[in-house]
């Protein structure tokens, strides 16, 4: 197990974590990698590109039918999809009801202790939106994730998530050397996207990883269960994927810990980048605005 | 039969000061305003006694790291208000060890058929398992209400008492019990007392009291017969039988008991209290809050009273007679003077053996003030005590109680408890189970004040004839006279101790 390497994909929810993580991994898949994808998820869906279908049979809820976790073997969750990557999803509760968090806990300590985790060079963890309690964060903690990848964009509350995050890897940094592998920024076209992204990863003290543009291939690709590596081999898009891949490997170490900024700072930075506006700004917009209504009269 | 007798204010002073001596420097602070010595104070009492002042800081968090032996509010609702309601099951809603734990501890006694239509001794737990945390329990607290009533058609309710892992998932008990109830036309009460709430079992007495406000009263309207002398026994939870030696001489006097809380209750009991005309209340902490909503909401008048020993008993009977006008009081009077044979000869009896010893106490909300007349009634000292959990309305009704010089302490840890005892060498300790043990080691007598030790009842005129041979049982014990090693005796053979 000495090689072993586990990463996890954190980021606001909807910023493409699911989609972004199993396209790089099958493209790390391709560079001979053996691979375990854990879903810390409730829905379940962190799996599904690789596959080709939802997986039915989580860690949680088959252990609630069986009365426990004792009850159950690795070879009852693990499924395996493309190109041999082994799939677990931890599963959990309808929203509203029970402690999903918990459920991450109990899947993650089942998997470690069955075995899940031998005879593979990487296992990477896509963990849900926020990091809202201590059981989303059980992948950053003690001997598990060695590099974080945050998925983000130029959306400010992308950006927001992204330092969130950060200060959560921060926390657990030097009890269990945990490390910000980087930022991934998935293109949503905004403003000097890229620009503010770099800054952002320049800031907290790590750097932009890759910067994914955005293909409508992705869509195609995951209307029918696919990744883009398996759908369209040698699309464009499939080669971002696989430069992505080929970073994350030879980021192996090269985490840092994270310098996240207080709320102010982001703001600030926000206002150099012209995206949001200051106050006087918007005053003089809405002059004008009134101005030009008052002449039209 | 006031004993008239002072302590020593200078010692226990400085006690208080070495003790504290040996905390950092922010622990001593903050322990220090737990601590004090009786003082003499401005006030008189009603009959002309001094009072003297027990001012010290109460009903706040423990300190981490220093033992405290408080409970929790799950043990407060459980095991206190709740648990003794006798045809009522209690579920003890989470993981099972706090329904294992703290079953039966109390030792309420109550009469009925256990399994068929009582179940105070029984233990109810929903067990919580791994899902059912992932998951949330209310499919399965659904579950065990059907199967407790399948099981037990003849309960006459539920409660639901929830553990700590309830209030951090987050599960709906409240929708469960109003489905349940309406299904099965039986009430059903959810307790939020989930044991990280509070600083200690205090608010779980509270918790409870409101869910009795909120789930029980009102719910359905109650056929019942008034009287003019009914009158709820509040706050006796019928600890070896104290309610029972209780209820005797109230019902002697010419009043009826329509409710006893919540020893040997039933849920009827509980329905129809707002329905009396007086509520007398005895351990006040515990549930003082419901008989003020029941003076705000119907009306009903409450009075504190005190059944620890024959003087505390005879002013009680006289104050409660007051409330009900003459013929009540002249009846009273018979039953104060029919148990003075009763008084006189236990108290000749016990007050040679037991007069001059010197006694510190540590209990809970209650009887740290309510049984010092007890015990002076035998001629016995009390030079230190203390409240779990006590608030400050406690304190101050503790300086009706305690002589100038007493030494006070609130939330004691056991190191200062510890260090108290040993210093004070008193000649009794009343306190709790786990205090015996090492209290017998220092070779100190000791008497458990939660549990009676397995005794009681210690209520009324019965009672007390027992609590008086229980104290000069452990106080008079032979076993204190053996408790040096007989080598270490100044009359071993000096042969022997050149031997080692």
């Amino acid at each position: 197990m000495a090689g072993l390497r586990q990463i996890a994909f954190y980021g606001k929810g909807g910023i493409g974590k699911s989609t972004t993580s199993q396209n790089t991994l099958a493209a790390l898949v391709d560079l001979g990698q053996k691979i375990l994808i854990v879903g810390c998820d409730p829905k379940a869906d962190s799996t599904r590109l690789i596959l080709n279908s939802k997986a039915q049979d989580t860690v949680l809820h088959l252990a609630a039918k069986e009365g426990s976790v004792e009850d159950l073997e690795v070879e009852d969750v693990l499924k395996v999809g493309y190109r041999g990557i082994k799939c677990v999803e931890s599963g959990g509760p309808e929203p509203g009801v029970g402690c999903a968090g918990r459920g991450v806990i109990t899947s993650i300590n089942f998997l470690e202790e069955n075995g899940a985790y031998d005879d593979v060079d990487y296992v990477s963890y896509d963990v849900l939106g926020d990091v809202v309690c201590g059981g989303f964060a059980m992948p950053i903690r003690e001997n598990k994730a060695q590099e974080i990848y945050i998925v983000m964009s130029g959306e400010m509350m992308a950006l927001y998530a992204a330092n969130n995050i950060a200060k959560g890897i921060l926390k657990y940094a030097h009890s269990g050397g945990v490390r910000l592998g980087g930022l991934i920024c998935n293109e949503r076209q905004t403003d000097r996207e890229l620009d503010l992204a770099e800054a952002l990863a320049a800031k907290l003290n790590s750097k932009l990883i890759h910067f994914v543009p955005r293909d409508n291939i992705v869509q195609h690709a995951e209307l029918r269960k696919m990744t883009v590596i398996q759908y369209a081999p040698e699309s464009k898009q499939a080669a971002e994927y696989r430069a992505l891949a080929e970073k994350i490997h030879a980021n192996s170490g090269q985490g840092t810990i994270p310098t996240p900024i207080t709320m102010e700072e982001l703001e600030d930075m926000l206002l150099d980048f012209g995206i949001m506006k200051t106050d006087e700004q918007m005053l003089a917009e809405l002059q004008a605005k009134e101005a030009a209504v008052a002449a039209a009269q | 039969m006031s004993l008239d007798y002072e302590n020593d204010s200078a010692l226990h002073k400085e006690l208080i000061t070495q003790v504290l001596s040996h905390y950092p420097n922010k622990a001593a602070k903050r322990r220090q305003k737990h601590l004090s010595v009786a003082s003499d104070g401005e006030e008189v009492g009603e009959e002309g006694q001094a009072i003297s002042e027990c001012d010290v800081k109460s009903n706040i968090k423990s300190i981490p790291g220093v033992m405290t032996i408080r409970g929790c509010a799950y043990a407060g609702s459980k095991g206190v208000v709740w648990g003794p309601v006798k045809d009522m099951v209690h579920v003890s809603h989470g993981p099972v060890g706090c329904g294992q734990y703290s079953w039966s501890q109390r030792r309420n006694y109550y009469v009925g058929t256990t399994g068929v239509d009582t179940f105070v001794t029984m233990q109810f737990t929903s067990d919580f398992q791994e899902k059912d945390i992932v998951f949330g329990g209310d499919k399965k607290l659904e579950k065990i209400i059907d199967e407790i009533e399948e099981l037990f058609p003849l309960s006459k309710g539920l409660t639901i008492q929830s553990e700590c892992p309830i209030g951090l998932i987050g599960d709906d008990i409240e929708a469960v019990s109003r489905k349940k109830a309406k299904e099965y036309e039986k009430t059903i009460v959810p307790v939020r007392c989930e044991g990280f709430r509070g600083v200690s079992q205090s608010l779980g007495h509270h918790i409870a009291n409101d869910a009795i406000r909120d789930w029980v009263f009102g719910n359905a309207e109650v056929e019942f017969e008034t009287g003019a002398y009914d009158v709820n026994v509040v706050g006796d939870y019928n600890i070896g039988g104290d309610a029972w030696a209780s209820r005797i001489l109230l019902e002697e006097m010419g009043l009826r008991v329509v409710g006893n809380w919540s020893g040997d209750a039933t849920l009827a009991e509980v329905e129809r209290a707002p329905k009396a005309k007086l509520n007398l209340i005895h351990c006040y902490r515990s549930m003082n809050y419901i008989c003020r909503h029941m003076e705000e909401k119907y009306g009903i008048p409450w009075m504190e009273y005190n059944f620890f020993g024959p003087s505390q008993i005879e002013a009680s009977l006289r104050k409660i007679a007051k409330h009900f006008g003459p013929a009540i009081e002249e009846r009273a009077e018979r039953v104060i003077a029919k148990y003075q044979r009763l008084v006189d000869d236990v108290v000749d009896k016990y007050w040679p053996r037991l007069q001059g010893k010197r006694v510190m106490l540590y209990v809970g909300g209650l009887r740290p003030r309510h049984v010092v007349t007890a015990y002076e009634d035998l001629g016995m000292q009390i030079v230190g005590t203390g409240y779990e959990f006590a608030h400050n309305d406690d304190y101050q009704r503790t300086g009706h109680y305690v002589k100038k010089g007493t030494l006070i302490y609130d939330d004691a840890t056991s190191y200062e408890l510890d260090k108290f005892i040993e210093r004070i060498r008193p000649d009794l300790v009343g306190s709790g189970i786990k205090e015996k043990y090492p209290v017998q080691k220092m070779g100190i007598p000791f008497r458990q004040m939660h549990s009676w030790d397995y005794s009681g009842p210690y209520h009324g005129y019965d009672g007390f004839a027992i609590f008086a041979r229980d104290m000069d049982l452990a106080i008079n014990n032979p076993v204190w006279d053996l408790y040096d090693a007989p080598w270490k005796k100044v009359t071993a053979p000096a042969s022997a101790v050149a031997a080692e």
